[in-house]
């Protein structure tokens, strides 16, 4: 069974169409990458997904069930997450704040028993908070707790980010450019680190990315787009060697023999 | 420090406010009380507004609305019917409010009632626009509720407004409802939810991508926060003893404001210092109105010049301290005790948790 | 209702409509420019005609001299104003600009109410201003023809500044990108500075208009119909020249014919043109000329 059916969607933003003809089926457990030069449209399928646009054309489905009118909040409670290729986080909010807001969606408690601080209330709320610190300390970031998140380098900001999407309790997660302003090192951590959760949380991930190493080291299927086009989609040796692949990154026609 | 430990410090601290209203009660004269009670009011006021604006980051200059609602629900309920009947000189009273009544403080819970729910009805669609467009929205509908209490004489007695309201207002009420409101808010803030409404306020996009229900959170804390204006508007009527509509117009709202803006956004403790501060400048500037002496230069008596100091501090203090007086800082049990331990050893010692 | 009455309720209502987009104008230019809603604006309306009052009665200047007087002095306001109280806040959050602009407009009326005081005053207007032309059984005031005639003049002189002159250019781009034209060594502060003072100057004549079709200056008359303009200019699209013309133009025909068409809840003008700003704000919150800008994700 598909954990997530993308049904030839387009999306037009008046006369401008942005995405085109997109199909993708994710089954559970895969890491997929889609990649592509700025502007072909790979942030807008994420948008998509999780319900920030409605595709103006056909249908999403997750988890056989049609998503594509959901609103973002929904969606998130449905199971997909997201991190935001230009980081959101909560600056002004601690660290731990901004991960336990992640624990929000599946909160049980009422708004009265959160506010007067009944019994059922304080469990979670303990609960809420040992889990983000489990989540803080698989980063490394549990020293850095009650600072304010936008204060943290780059790099960490990241982490949290990703973190947050956890938090949420997420099947599918999608990441916009995660190792976008990383050097080698950090690149090489946030693969394992991928990886890891992949395995630990049981996820399946969709990866948007420039970084070749990455997009090659672990995905296992890539998808390629162009102008709101899926021009190829293989695994990492096809993808490679494809021709319109390289005309599209290097606007040069390559004769292969 | 321990919660055990905090709990017992808060309910000392309510004692000691106890006694101290107590004491003010019984011997202040009726011109310091008042100011006393206008800034408890104000107190209520002005967390409220904190709670929509500054940790909701919903920018409503609507509070005045609210506060209209909240007075005149409590004036019909409270005063009696005999005399209902005499005052309403444009029109008569119309049925049924000339037989209903209740006492004070359930009018004060359906003042709030009443505001909230306006704030429900107004708040679901309005909600969805953001910073000056939501700004003018909400002072758009403040102001639509003034000229309908200035159009309905039959309700609300119309421009002439409503006199001879029991003076209910003391300050064991607007310091207990100052309390209740501070209790409420703080322990929604310092919750999941309140999080949440933070979450909204930092980056809203973000905050419904992790599941957080916008409209929900926005308008919860919409109701909440006009249910307090509201019973605020009650106390308010019943202080005064007059109300009509030209006591709603936007200058209350802004009033508030900058109760708010002086104590900073997100502060609590900040707004109730503001809100007393705000109340007592207003007094004491007073004497700047009957003329007075710089040096060899006279400055005549002109009525209003204390309203234009004001207008120039608050522009200060918006150039130059933009955080407000306290710069964002919270009171906690920890930070207080802190404090006087900076001032007799030369330890260096760590702030209370800022917002 | 009779065809005349009709036209004459017309007539009324592009004349309030004219005022309003002359004042609309320098809110949609600020808000262009700086995206901050000038509540003082409506203040720099009220304080024309009682410069002008002034001018007259205390300086004994014939009116000509006093209406360019108190035009140049309110720009001057307007200018001021801006300097003092925005300038320091532009890298500030916008919130605090906002307030700012509050603050300016409370300190502003109550000036007013120290220096004119707050009895309304009963301004003796000149006989020019207050001949009524009749055609058929209509009757419109000069003012009427005064303000569509001065308006249509300053929008063409506006729009000649805004689309063909350099400083026009440099306003453009500020209301595009502001952070952008700083680097392109655009003076941000003269363009600002020109903003204000055609803005207030608009407003200014609105005001002298105001005062002229109304005789009673008291001041606190520049905050609904600063309110008005403001929704106007929201009508229109905000950010929107024309748009502001066609906001005000709007606003005061919908007012006249409100009250004209329902007498019996007249009371509720005010309400009504405050409905239509909530309206127009959930269902086309870019006016009828504005454009609609996307938030990237």
């Amino acid at each position: 069974m598909e954990l997530l059916n993308i049904d030839n969607i387009t999306m037009k933003f008046g006369g401008l169409t942005a995405v085109s003809n997109f199909k993708l089926k994710i089954l559970p457990g895969e890491l997929i990458g889609l990649i592509g030069p700025n502007g072909a449209g790979k942030t807008t399928v994420f948008n998509m997904i999780t319900g920030i646009y409605t595709p103006t054309i056909n249908k999403i489905y997750f988890q056989d069930r049609d998503i594509t009118r959901i609103k973002p909040d929904k969606i998130a409670k449905a199971g997909i997450a997201r991190t935001f290729q230009n980081i959101r986080l909560m600056e002004n909010l601690t660290v731990i704040d901004n991960v336990m807001i992640g624990f929000h969606l599946h909160l049980k408690s009422n708004l009265a028993s959160a506010i007067l601080k009944f019994p059922n209330y304080v469990r979670e709320e303990e609960s809420i908070y040992h889990k983000s610190m489990d989540l803080l300390e698989k980063v490394q970031l549990e020293k850095y707790k009650l600072e304010k998140s936008g204060s943290l380098p780059y790099g960490q900001q990241r982490k949290l980010e990703i973190i947050r999407a956890l938090a949420t309790g997420p099947k599918l997660l999608l990441l916009d450019e995660p190792a976008a302003g990383m050097n080698p090192q950090e690149t090489k951590d946030l693969m394992s680190f991928i990886q890891k959760i992949q395995n630990d949380f049981d996820l399946t991930i969709l990866l948007i990315e420039h970084d070749m190493k990455v997009v090659m080291g672990i995905c296992r299927r890539i998808l390629v787009m162009d102008y709101g086009i899926t021009i190829a989609e293989g695994n990492p040796a096809e993808i490679q060697n494809n021709p319109d692949v390289i005309k599209a990154y290097l606007g040069v026609d390559v004769n292969y023999a | 420090m321990k919660k055990q430990n905090e709990k017992i410090f808060t309910l000392l601290a309510l004692i000691v406010l106890g006694i101290l209203v107590y004491l003010a009660e019984n011997n202040l004269d009726a011109y310091k009380l008042r100011i006393l009670n206008l800034g408890a009011i104000y107190v209520t006021l002005g967390v409220s507004l904190n709670l929509i604006y500054g940790f909701t980051g919903q920018f409503s200059l609507g509070h005045a609305g609210f506060m209209a609602i909240g007075a005149y629900v409590t004036t019909l309920l409270v005063l009696p019917t005999y005399y209902k009947e005499m005052i309403f000189i444009l029109e008569p009273l119309a049925w049924p409010f000339t037989v209903i009544h209740a006492p004070f403080i359930v009018a004060l819970f359906l003042s709030g009632l009443f505001a909230a729910i306006a704030a429900l009805i107004v708040g679901l669609p309005v909600l969805r626009l953001k910073g000056d467009y939501l700004g003018i929205a909400t002072l758009g509908f403040a102001e639509i509720i003034r000229i309908i209490a200035n159009n309905i004489p039959r309700v609300t007695n119309g421009a002439l407004g409503i006199k001879g309201i029991p003076e209910f207002t003391n300050l064991w009420w607007s310091v207990g409802v100052a309390v209740v409101a501070i209790y409420i808010i703080k322990g929604l803030i310092e919750s999941s939810y309140g999080r949440a409404l933070m979450a909204i306020r930092e980056n809203e996009i973000a905050a419904e991508v992790i599941g957080i229900n916008l409209t929900y959170h926005k308008v919860m804390s919409f109701s909440i926060s006009a249910f307090f204006a509201g019973v605020a508007g009650g106390l308010f009527a019943c202080l005064l003893t007059t109300i009509d509509p030209k006591a709603f117009m936007f200058v209350m709202t802004f009033n508030i404001l900058i109760v708010v803006v002086m104590g900073g956004l997100g502060s609590i403790t900040g707004t109730v210092l503001a809100a007393f501060l705000f109340n007592f400048s207003l007094e004491y500037l007073r004497p700047i109105e009957a003329g007075f002496h710089i040096g060899p230069i006279m400055i005549p008596a002109i009525p209003g010049l204390r309203m234009v100091t004001f207008s120039v501090l608050l522009l200060i203090i918006i150039l130059y301290k933009q955080k407000g007086l306290l710069g964002g800082l919270e009171f906690s049990w920890k930070g207080f005790f802190q404090f006087f331990h900076k001032l007799f050893t030369s330890k260096k010692s760590s702030e209370g948790s800022s917002r | 209702m009779s065809l005349n009455l009709f036209l004459q309720n017309v007539a009324n209502g592009l004349s309030l409509g004219s005022l309003y987009a002359l004042i609309a104008i320098g809110y949609t230019m600020v808000y262009g420019i700086l995206r901050l809603i000038n509540f003082a604006h409506g203040e720099i309306f009220m304080l024309a005609p009682y410069f002008l009052y002034f001018g007259v009665l205390i300086f004994n200047l014939p009116w000509w001299a006093s209406i360019i007087v108190a035009i140049a002095l309110t720009a001057m306001t307007g200018m001021l104003s801006e300097r003092i109280a925005y300038k320091p806040l532009r890298d500030a959050p916008r919130i605090s600009a906002l307030i700012s602009a509050i603050g300016v407009s409370f300190f502003l009326q109550n000036l007013a109410i120290v220096v004119f005081s707050g009895i309304p005053k009963s301004v003796h207007r000149p006989a020019f201003f207050t001949r009524l032309y009749k055609f058929g059984e209509i009757r419109i005031q000069s003012t009427l023809f005064a303000s569509i005639i001065v308006s249509s003049i300053f929008l063409t002189l506006l729009l000649y500044v805004v689309y063909r002159t350099k400083t026009g250019l440099a306003m453009r781009a500020i209301s595009t990108d502001i952070e952008t034209s700083r680097l392109m060594a655009v003076d941000v502060n003269k363009a600002i500075s020109v903003t204000f003072i055609i803005g207030s100057a608009l407003a200014a004549v609105g005001g002298i208009l105001w005062g002229l079709r109304f005789p009673q200056l008291f001041p606190t008359m520049g905050m609904i119909p600063g309110l008005k303009a403001f929704i106007a200019a929201v009508v229109g699209g905000i950010g929107n020249i024309p748009g502001a013309m066609l906001g005000g133009l709007i606003l005061g025909m919908t007012e006249i014919l409100f009250v004209a068409f329902l007498p019996a809840v007249s009371g509720y003008r005010d309400a009504f043109v405050f409905l239509i700003l909530i309206l127009i704000l959930l269902f086309k919150p870019d006016g009828i000329l504005g454009k609609k800008v996307q938030e990237k994700v």
